[in-house]
């Protein structure tokens, strides 16, 4: 049995008084794969920012690969790759400039090398030089992959990851949560498609008014049970 | 060693954009060189008020265009989501602020060295190269070293380009004062002027040690 990698403890966090995350416990084990499912504004985006350590909770703790993010927060977003909604990538630079960039922050070694490498696993090795600002909405969503990837982090952190994503990018996608789990790397998704969510991790967990509403094994489950649990945890 | 890259890598990075974009130095250097030759046609300049005038005119036009490019630093960052990215890196805060700073500097500086001999020409006055550079480093610093903190408290506003000089003008009111009394003093010397760069150099001193402090806790959420 492997030993947890990400370990979340009654988990809260408000905005303006109001809560938005009450009580979040959930545990992912090193090399898994977990699916994050919920409406718009169960609390999913805020969970993640949570553990990339770019918000703070109001309570509860969280332990990235043993690591407390509020007390190692330093040491923790080493370990940490993030994909949000924004692309979070510098319009007026290159693609390859954009990468060597983030490389310096995260101190890569041989960064263009790694960098080349993640272009070509994207499909993005050709364009390497042209600007950021040319690239469509679904060619940002791979080199944003590419970026949270290119320190080589154990937890990966993805905020709805297919979006904008065509069935060549959703393969790849695929391909680099597979790849990640196959190195021992952990991650976690958000995703509003169920056969994608049943597809690609090893668990599901839902979220409705930020608790933990269904959590569940995806061994032996279909889109069509989850659509079901979560219609369920909607009511 | 690493603080260092980082500084390096940030602040390399703000020159690209900007060398790219142009959006920073070219409205500072126009409007600096509007703020110019609008003051110089409005006073009616002569040889005995020139020196209680020019001055005031040079800094007007220093900080009102150091504001312009101080609000967009930060901001561009914020506006495309960029600064989450920064803040996901593990970089230390001081070497944001430090990059930030630095950028801001080169920034105003490349603008001043344009207005500077328009400056001398349009008013007749030398330029006093020697003298003139220790007091436009310190009140570029000065103003800076303000400008990129708040910069980064109104950049999280809806309304920054209304908060920044809000919350800039009051506090850089002594470096402000202390760089135009310097420059004249440069115009018409006296022995009675205070040590205006000796205050200027205080006034920096302190407000970059707090500014480097306090930013870690403005640029978090």
């Amino acid at each position: 049995m492997s030993a947890p990698y990400l370990e979340i403890k009654g988990l809260k966090k408000t905005y303006n008084l109001k809560p938005i995350l009450r009580g979040i416990d959930i545990v992912l084990d090193q090399g898994k794969c977990m699916a994050l499912l919920g409406a718009n504004g169960a609390g999913k985006t805020t969970l993640l920012r949570i553990l990339a350590c770019l918000t703070k909770p109001v309570a509860g703790t969280v332990s990235i690969g043993g690591l407390d993010i509020g007390q190692e927060a330093q040491q923790v977003r080493l370990l940490v790759g993030f994909v949000g909604h924004q692309p979070n990538l510098y319009d007026e630079l290159t693609i390859i400039e954009n990468l060597l960039f983030f490389g310096r922050m995260y101190s890569v070694k041989k960064a263009r090398e790694r960098a080349a490498a993640l272009l070509q696993q994207v499909g993005l090795a050709r364009r390497s030089n042209e600007r950021v600002g040319t690239l469509s909405r679904g060619q940002l969503q791979r080199l944003s992959l590419a970026r949270a990837l290119l320190h080589s982090p154990r937890l990966l952190l993805l905020d709805e990851p297919d979006a904008g994503l065509d069935d060549e990018g959703i393969e790849l996608l695929e391909e680099l949560i597979r790849e990640h789990a196959e190195q021992g790397g952990t991650t976690l998704f958000t995703t509003h498609n169920f056969e994608r969510a049943v597809k690609f991790s090893d668990q599901i967990c839902m979220l409705s008014g930020g608790r933990v509403v269904y959590k569940q094994a995806t061994t032996g489950l279909e889109a069509g049970g989850v659509r079901m649990a979560y219609q369920e945890a909607l009511r | 060693m690493t603080f260092l890259l980082q500084v390096q890598a940030i602040l390399w990075k703000d020159i690209r954009c900007e060398l790219r974009s142009k959006q920073t130095w070219i409205s500072m250097g126009l409007f600096a060189l509007l703020v110019l030759v609008i003051f110089n046609f409005a006073f009616d300049l002569r040889v005995d008020n020139k020196a209680a005038i020019a001055p005031g005119v040079l800094w007007v036009a220093f900080v009102f265009a150091s504001l312009l490019g101080l609000g967009r630093t930060i901001a561009s960052e914020q506006e495309k989501g960029a600064m989450d990215r920064l803040m996901l890196c593990p970089v230390d805060r001081k070497a944001i602020y430090l990059a930030k700073l630095l950028g801001n500097i080169l920034f105003i500086v490349v603008v001043e060295v344009i207005a500077l001999p328009i400056f001398a020409a349009l008013f007749n006055v030398p330029l006093f190269a020697g003298e003139l550079l220790p007091i436009v480093l310190l009140g570029t610093l000065g103003i800076a070293t303000i400008g990129t903190l708040f910069s980064a408290i109104a950049a999280a506003t809806q309304a920054r380009e209304l908060l920044l000089p809000i919350l800039v003008f009051p506090l850089i009111v002594p470096v402000v004062i202390g760089a135009v009394r310097a420059t004249g003093a440069l115009m018409v010397p006296s022995i009675n002027e205070p040590p205006w760069l000796g205050l200027m150099m205080a006034f920096d001193v302190i407000f970059l040690s707090v500014s480097m402090l306090m930013f870690e806790f403005v640029i978090e959420e």
